[in-house]
């Protein structure tokens, strides 16, 4: 609730600063009803060449980079890539472990912030579902890029077959597999609920194409009450039982790591710091995307305000200090456990030959958000929110740089020791954050951007009330 | 397959005591098995491929140096780390032999195996290196071994093809497989006789009382992996 919301907030500005900034976070200046729809259609259909000559710059980079340099690494060889022995995993791996961190930020944005009912996330949900199904879209294409063998993937499949073979099901890739499609085909459920009142409030605006597309689409909604109550339902029903597919997500993700023989990776802790790590990276994200959204599509500036930031960024503060937490956690009883191979690989880490990369990940994640978010004149300005999370990701590709090839790099025998450089994964991994920024672009022109439906029910259900002397942002029950 | 039980688990005893770290193993091994050359640059990249390899360590200072010769290949677990992560079943465990074996067709190049293998023995075909083999020289290959192609991983099979003839040639002629029958090429073409092959399941064959010699150790002991190879330590430890 409001209460919520406000238990986030720094009360060193006085009662009047507190309450105007949960004026902004509410956005206690509604409009009327179909001037908030006519601002999202707006926003919607506005296109300028500008935004033309991205999509067709993007468009050509995931041709040639993605679809282009993994046709020719199929018909080639996946020796393209810079993985050797023993450096069998690479970046490959993790770029698919980055996405499918990026691919929480929907969930727990929308979620988990809808369960614990903080009001802020209420502009911005959909932005962040939306990451979550084009970061899955993003990551899932690495098990296949990674193959050997792509073209007989299937055979992780569970399906009758002439070999009278089942997938072995105690491997953590076939885990992983089921997970994946798991969330993704949950994740897409939970994107399209929410937006069913969108397409129809997007169908009676529209003509052509569009009026066709969204009639398919919203289902015939109405918005008779039974429907409102119905779907209330079922978006309560996905928001809890999404976060348990969220949690097992990056968790059996960490597991492909955590099982193995593989000093460092044999840690019990890889589950929550990976969730953690990917949460971090998720909201960063987010922040990112909005800061973009707000500078780039029509009227965006009035349903992300400055406080969202401001909110995101002291949530981004608290996941840094967990992220650092468990990091802190994972290498000091791994060093402590005083296992030769162990402390080999962690003083590799740290004075390798890409040890900036493991300095770089220490700054990124911990220093600079820990030296910045507190202060909230930072979190309230969208450039410098920009480059600290851009930052923040990069840091968090750094940690599962380190977590994956620098740490095959230096096994047990020294004998095998080896560094790895990557070369075609380079241009693949651009291939997929072009897919990805593509994908959102495209959609920021399809898809309601903002769910309008609930940021109007937010505005009605909140109200400052007088008690006492306090006064006090309020929210009705309607959920 | 009553009869062929009895010849059940085959094992291999290395004496460092006696090797020289002459590789003669390593090239024998390459010729047996078809094992590509990957070329000058991928090579030098880290991408040699061998199924064993002469693993050598200096001790000491220049000029006072001496070297540790230790021959490593797939040790061969009883509860080998590589069998429970391959998602398709590539790498399995075969009930005749006991040992590990690595399903080419099968696999489908996730590279898991070789990540969680603490021995580091395996080796995967980046390219179709078997391809690149000039005209004349593709008759050197073994017809007894398959060829590999690119994207699948391979390993040491303990010459199980020379496993199958042995034991084929006995069941022939009426009779149980004697000891030192069988020997894999590395311990064929071992100069010193370093690399003692047979039946670890009788007790009386060579490479089981070499196998209960107090120099006896085993590679990563720590890890639980059961591996079917045991070291002799040599450098002089026991006035060899």
């Amino acid at each position: 609730m409001a209460v919520e919301a406000k238990s986030l907030s720094t009360p060193i500005h006085g009662v009047d600063d507190e309450e105007a900034e949960l004026r902004e976070q509410l956005m206690f200046d509604p409009r009327p009803r179909e001037e908030l729809n006519r601002m999202v259609m707006e926003s919607m259909v506005h296109t300028t060449p500008r935004y033309w000559a991205v999509v067709a710059f993007l468009a050509v980079v995931v041709l040639v980079c993605l679809f282009g340099a993994w046709g020719y690494m199929i018909a080639t060889g996946i020796g393209l890539a810079g993985v050797r022995k023993p450096v069998y995993w690479g970046v490959f791996i993790v770029t698919f472990v980055f996405w499918i961190g990026i691919s929480h930020a929907g969930t727990f944005v929308s979620a988990i912030l809808r369960v614990f009912k903080a009001e802020f996330r209420r502009p911005f949900t959909r932005a962040a579902e939306l990451m979550t199904t084009f970061g899955l879209a993003a990551g899932a294409l690495y098990p296949l890029i990674h193959l050997g063998r792509v073209w007989v993937f299937y055979w992780m499949i569970p399906y009758p077959n002439a070999r009278w073979l089942w997938p072995n099901f105690r491997s953590p890739l076939v885990w992983d597999f089921l997970a994946i499609t798991t969330y993704l085909l949950s994740s897409t459920i939970y994107l399209y609920l929410p937006l069913i009142p969108d397409l129809a409030m997007a169908r009676d605006r529209t003509k052509g194409w569009r009026h066709a597309v969204y009639k398919a689409l919203a289902l015939g909604w109405r918005g008779t009450e039974a429907e409102w109550a119905r779907l209330r339902k079922a978006i309560t029903i996905f928001a809890f039982a999404i976060i348990p597919v969220m949690f097992s997500v990056h968790t059996i993700v960490s597991w492909d790591f955590a099982v193995s023989q593989t000093p460092v990776w044999n840690s019990t802790i890889f589950g929550p710091y990976f969730i953690v790590g990917a949460i971090l990276s998720g909201v960063s994200a987010v922040v990112t995307i909005l800061v973009i959204l707000r500078a780039t599509l029509k009227h965006m500036d009035y349903f992300i305000r400055k406080e969202h930031l401001d909110a995101l960024g002291k949530l981004l503060l608290v996941f840094s200090m967990a992220w650092a937490y468990f990091f802190f956690n994972d290498y000091l009883v791994s060093w402590y456990g005083g296992y030769e191979a162990v402390r080999k690989v962690l003083f590799f880490h740290s004075s390798g030959p890409d040890a900036w990369i493991w300095w770089s990940m220490i700054v990124f994640n911990v220093v600079i958000p820990w030296l910045t978010l507190w202060n909230r004149r930072i979190r309230r300005t969208p450039w410098v929110m920009l480059i600290i999370t851009l930052l923040i990701n990069v840091g968090m590709y750094f940690e599962r740089y380190t977590i994956v090839p620098m740490t095959l790099a230096h096994q047990r025998f020294p004998f095998d020791w080896g560094t790895y450089v990557p070369r075609i994964e380079i241009i693949i991994s651009i291939g997929t954050l072009a897919l990805f920024i593509l994908l959102y672009m495209l959609a920021s022109r399809f898809i309601p951007m903002v769910p309008v439906w609930e940021v109007r029910e937010g505005q009605e259900a909140h109200m400052i009330r007088q008690i006492g002397k306090a006064r006090v942002p309020t929210v009705s029950e309607l959920e | 397959m009553a009869e062929e039980k009895q010849t059940g688990r085959w094992g291999m005893v290395i004496d460092l005591d006696v090797c020289t770290g002459c590789n003669a193993c390593v090239t024998a091994c390459a010729m047996e098995n078809n094992i590509p050359w990957t070329g000058e640059e991928d090579a030098g990249y880290g991408r040699g491929m061998h199924w064993i390899r002469v693993q050598r360590y200096w001790e000491g200072e220049y000029p006072d140096i001496s070297p540790h010769y230790q021959p490593v290949m797939c040790q061969q677990c009883g509860r080998a780390p590589c069998e429970p992560v391959c998602p398709v079943f590539a790498t399995v465990h075969s009930e005749e032999q006991q040992i590990n074996l690595q399903v080419y067709n099968r696999c489908i190049g996730t590279r898991y195996c070789a990540n969680n293998c603490p021995y580091i023995a395996r080796s995967f075909n980046w390219f179709d290196y078997s391809q690149q083999i000039p005209t004349p020289m593709n008759y050197y290959l073994n017809p007894n071994v398959t060829v590999r192609r690119r994207g699948v991983m391979e390993k040491c099979t303990f010459c199980v093809q020379r496993i199958y003839e042995g034991q084929e040639r006995a069941k022939a002629e009426g009779r149980a497989v004697r000891d030192g029958e069988i020997v894999p090429a590395c311990a064929q073409a071992c100069p010193t006789d370093a690399i003692i092959f047979g039946d670890l399941s009788d007790p009386d064959s060579r490479v089981s009382k070499a196998a209960r010699n107090q120099r006896r150790y085993t590679l990563l002991e720590e890890l639980g992996t059961e591996p079917k190879v045991t070291y002799l330590k040599g450098e002089g430890t026991y006035g060899g």
